[in-house]
């Protein structure tokens, strides 16, 4: 009953804000409303509306959804750091990087729906009640351990934010296990998510054991990347204290973790274009087009200069520090990470299809609405945690709702 | 994260329902109703068939309520009479098929009566089988293949053409990425898919080597006089719009004996079908006396459709 | 994971004392987490299995045939498969007519019978002018397959005499390996049960002894584009909202299909 009292004063400051942070949700409800409108028009006629066919059967859907798996590792760099070193300037930025992973495995499961044939036969893949075809199904263990992920997020973001507003601190013997645990969760919603394409005999483009190890890899560097632009983003709109050193901090991790990944990508390109082998298509496809179509080669090559560039910018001191530079170089990884793990993943898997066609596949408008909204409803999910939380991360609920201690906040 | 459903007045003179607990309140009342309206407003057998278990979970009972369902649904829609089976295998019957590449001419007989017999849709096309045209000189090359070509006449001199549909895999990768389970190999080895099972999420056919699974874009168009009216639960039944569909062998006619329809239609006989462990079958004897081939090999899908070079 | 204490470590002018390794502990827990995660999921992988023959999932069938007696037990199709699936009494084997040119010009005997028989190799002129021999015209003329004396039989180059159903006999005496591939079912078209009654075809059928090559057929229709799937299923649903317009069975002609293929619209192989 008090619970009630503290958390609507919450709730109401989440959708109370200037005029800025009206036009920015009512952007978003606009964005939602308007590719809500796509994806009735896709649940009524079907995946008709959509520019995959037979041929081309996973495409910009599962490239997001691949890509927002990634982003939802953000809060893992963060963690790791925070709680296994007991870093301060990073562990108050640990919440943040939570909601954003609450936020991404939303989206996440958003694509996920928008993607299926028949969303509303969701429930065939609740054990027991359904038929999950387990442990043998990849996609199976995906689900779950999205799932699972989200909850731990939920759970530990509630506990910490429902603290906050009590003026309370966290408690560690709730708290510390169930951080530890969504670092293995982090990882593991990546690996499963790799597997499912790695499992595939298929598709050679996929069928790699190091795909896994660069999902990883790729996961380090774009979930940070759009956590450092928030937290600028934060430090200046809010009175959230974000030290500089934590972002320089990430910004090194970030580094380290594009050159694994440049690395990465380099030893699979050295493979397939030495030996030369069928399954070099597939790259053909992406890097240098085949039989004429080249529709992904200028993004091919966009992907890796973007990520060289920014490796090199978050390598030196200088410049991960200067915060022009910082922002280029999150944008750059954002960028390229966005193509490398999106649409440059599925779609040379996909093309030349199994018996070898060519269908060059671009997304519909539809396709472009429905992701446009489910990116919307991503940020808007992120607004108003963000909203929540920050005053309580600040200590503003906690000096307003109860005399307790300030400790609170972090 | 907090649940509007308890006694809200909390203490004696304290309003705590703000107005905004109240619209939230009254969305998610509204939904709830949504649903629960939505639900009840469902025939029944809509709903029945919404609630439907997996087709392996059936009992017998429960088999014969799906087999009257699927035929009122089929007659309420094309206004025809059909017989659904649910026809199970027959023991001591594994199928095989093998086709020989050097009688087929490419004339795209097999995949038109492929699509009459198991009732694809004909808009969008979907079709089970696709011809692959191929250089002689160049061999089996899939980089290489035109499943577009349209000569004169066929064969035509310089090609060699590759029927590929289902290769019902002894170890199917599609029926072990399925999240539901809603494919699965029978004991007469068909690769089948529950219809009403599958959630559409075509991760078998990312997984497929063959291209051998499509997927039902919008919703099948049959035209209700050439619906083939002989059904079977796992075959050639109208599949929804948004399920992944596939080749059965002809499930609604092998399981009664017969040839599929695409042996039955070849002009030049290069389609043969037969039950494996049967030592005397044609499809045996073709294994014993011919070097055959599968498909991707190397995948080790063991296929149980074959290629042979007839001559 | 691994990157991190360097990272931790290695970042030159970072305050050093922030980074002490005093919260390592908690790195064991982690780790015995993580190795258990990947050792569960290893191992229900791995011992999932080979989706072998079967899949597992079949065995967990609900239904054996016996189940069904009442649905299936009185289907009538199924009684006479039975009895032909073991070769029993029902294992059929029908062949159709052989295909003369015309159902007057059999028997021969009609006209023949009144005619002297000429053994001499020419070219007919006053009957059978149309038959163009292309079956190895060099080394052979009518009389080598048809009899002089009976010519509603033909012959063996034993001299046995065959009736024109038993005309693969004749065949066979050039084509062995032909031949033996179509009586066990290899070469041919055999249509109806695939453990039971079938109808086969003689090898004329197929084969016009005097012309024996496979006459070249016009291909049915190419499939649809996947770039132009949805202009025609729209274009269709507009045309007939209902019930899709009536096409003749074999002939579901797509026109899009065909010129698909000669506007070479954005993607698709070329033909090599």
């Amino acid at each position: 009953m008090n619970a009630l009292k503290l958390i609507v004063p919450a709730l109401q400051h989440a959708f109370r804000g200037g005029t800025a942070f009206k036009v920015w949700v009512a952007g978003l409800l606009c964005m939602m409303a308007w590719g809500g409108a796509a994806y009735y028009d896709q649940l009524t006629t079907g995946l008709i509306v959509t520019n995959m066919r037979d041929q081309v059967s996973w495409a910009f859907y599962i490239g997001n959804f691949t890509f927002l798996v990634g982003v939802a590792a953000a809060a893992v760099v963060l963690v790791i750091p925070a709680y296994i070193y007991g870093w301060k300037p990073i562990k108050e930025v640990v919440i943040l990087g939570e909601i954003l992973a609450i936020s991404a495995i939303v989206m996440c499961l958003m694509f996920v729906v928008a993607d299926m044939g028949r969303p509303e036969r969701g429930w065939h893949l609740i054990p027991v009640i359904g038929k999950m075809n387990f442990p043998r199904a990849i996609l199976a263990w995906d689900v779950l351990v999205l799932n699972l992920y989200l909850v731990l997020n939920v759970v530990i973001v509630s506990h910490l934010l429902y603290r906050g507003i009590q003026g309370r601190p966290y408690n560690p013997n709730l708290v510390v296990p169930l951080v530890l645990l969504s670092v293995p969760a982090a990882v593991g919603i990546h690996t499963v998510t790799a597997f499912i394409y790695a499992g595939m005999a298929a598709r050679p483009y996929w069928n790699a054991s190091i795909l896994a190890p660069r999902f990883l890899c790729s996961a380090f560097c774009s979930g940070p990347a759009i956590m450092l632009i928030l937290f600028q983003i934060l430090q200046r709109t809010t009175k959230i204290a974000i030290k500089d050193e934590a972002i320089w901090k990430v910004a090194e991790l970030m580094a380290y973790a594009m050159f694994l990944n440049l690395f990465l990508l380099g030893a699979e390109l050295f493979k397939e274009y030495y030996s030369r082998t069928e399954h070099l298509l597939h790259f053909q496809y992406l890097f240098s087009g085949l039989h004429g179509h080249s529709a992904l080669v200028p993004y091919a090559w966009a992907f890796v200069f973007c990520g060289i560039a920014a490796f090199l910018i978050f390598l030196f001191p200088a410049t991960r520090r200067n915060v022009v530079t910082l922002n280029v170089g999150c944008l750059l990884i954002y960028a390229s990470v966005y193509i490398e793990k999106g649409m440059g993943l599925v779609m040379p898997a996909m093309t030349p299809d199994t018996l070898g066609e060519v269908y060059e596949y671009t997304p519909t408008l539809h396709e472009l609405r429905i992701g446009a909204a489910i990116f919307s409803t991503g940020f808007l999910v992120f607004t108003l945690l963000c909203k929540v939380a920050i005053p309580i991360l600040t200590g503003e609920f906690a000096a307003k709702g109860s005399p307790a201690s300030q400790a609170a906040a972090h | 994260m907090s649940c509007p459903t308890g006694p809200l007045p909390l203490e004696p003179g304290e309003e705590t329902v703000t107005p905004e607990e109240l619209s939230r309140r009254d969305f998610l009342t509204g939904v709830g109703l949504a649903a629960a309206g939505y639900l009840a407003a469902c025939t029944p057998e809509a709903r029945e068939a919404y609630f439907a278990k997996h087709f392996l979970e059936l009992n017998a009972e429960e088999v014969q309520l799906r087999m009257a369902r699927l035929k009122e649904d089929h007659k309420t829609r094309y206004h025809r009479e059909v017989t659904v089976s649910a026809a199970p295998p027959k023991p001591g019957v594994e199928f095989g098929y093998a086709l020989d590449l050097s009688r087929c001419i490419g004339c795209r007989r097999c995949v038109y009566a492929c699509v009459k017999e198991n009732n694809q849709s004909r808009d969008p096309q979907v079709q089970w089988i696709r011809v692959l045209e191929m250089e002689k000189k160049g061999g089996i090359d899939f980089e290489a293949a035109n499943p577009y070509y349209a000569h004169e006449k066929v064969p035509d001199p310089d090609h060699f053409y590759l029927p590929v549909a289902c290769q019902q895999c002894r170890n199917p990768p599609c029926t072990r990425v399925c999240p539901v389970g809603a494919t699965w190999q029978e004991a007469d080895g068909i690769v089948v898919i529950d219809y009403d099972w599958c959630i559409g999420c075509r991760c078998c056919m990312a997984a497929c080597p063959y291209g051998a699974r499509h997927f039902n874009w919008a919703d099948p168009v049959v035209p209700a006089d050439e619906l083939n009216t002989n059904l079977h639960v796992l075959g050639n039944r109208v599949r929804p719009r948004g399920v992944v569909e596939k080749c059965t062998f002809c499930i609604q006619r092998v399981r009664e004996g017969r040839y599929p329809a695409c042996v039955e239609i070849c002009p030049v006989g290069a389609r043969k079908f037969g039950n494996l462990l049967d030592t005397e079958s044609e499809i045996s004897r073709i294994l014993r006396e011919k070097r055959v081939f599968v498909l991707k090999a190397e995948l080790k899908t063991e296929p149980k459709f074959y290629y042979f070079y007839g001559i | 994971m691994e990157h991190d204490p360097k990272g931790a470590g290695g970042g030159p002018g970072e305050p050093q004392e922030e980074f002490s390794i005093a919260h390592s502990n908690a790195l064991i827990p982690l780790l015995v987490v993580f190795s258990l995660i990947v050792g569960v999921v290893l191992a229900s992988i791995i011992f999932a299995g080979p989706a072998g023959h079967g899949e597992g999932m079949a065995d967990k069938r609900a239904y054996t045939p016996k189940d069904f007696v009442e649905v299936f037990g009185k289907d009538e199709a199924l009684v006479g498969l039975e009895d032909g699936a073991d070769g029993g009494p029902h294992k059929l084997f029908m062949v159709p007519r052989p295909p003369f040119t015309s159902d007057s010009i059999f028997p021969c005997m009609d006209c023949h019978e009144t005619m002297d028989p000429n053994p001499t190799r020419r070219k007919l002129v006053d009957e059978h002018d149309t038959i163009v021999l292309t079956h190895d015209s060099e080394h052979r003329w009518c009389l080598d397959c048809h009899d002089l004396k009976d010519r509603n039989m033909l012959h063996l180059s034993s001299g046995e005499l065959v009736d024109f159903t038993e005309s693969y006999r004749l065949c066979g005496q050039c084509h062995g390996t032909q031949y033996r591939d179509w009586r066990s079912g290899i070469h041919g078209k055999r249509t109806g049960y695939w453990a039971g009654a079938k109808r086969y075809l003689l090898c004329v059928h197929c084969h016009n002894p005097h012309s024996p090559r496979f006459a070249p057929l016009t291909p049915l229709p190419a499939p649809v584009r996947p770039q132009l799937l949805r202009e025609s299923h729209l274009a269709s649903a507009v045309a007939a909202p209902a019930v899709a317009p009536a096409k003749e069975p074999m002939k579901p002609t797509d026109d899009k299909a065909a010129h698909g293929d000669s506007t070479g619209h954005g993607a698709g192989k070329e033909t090599p």
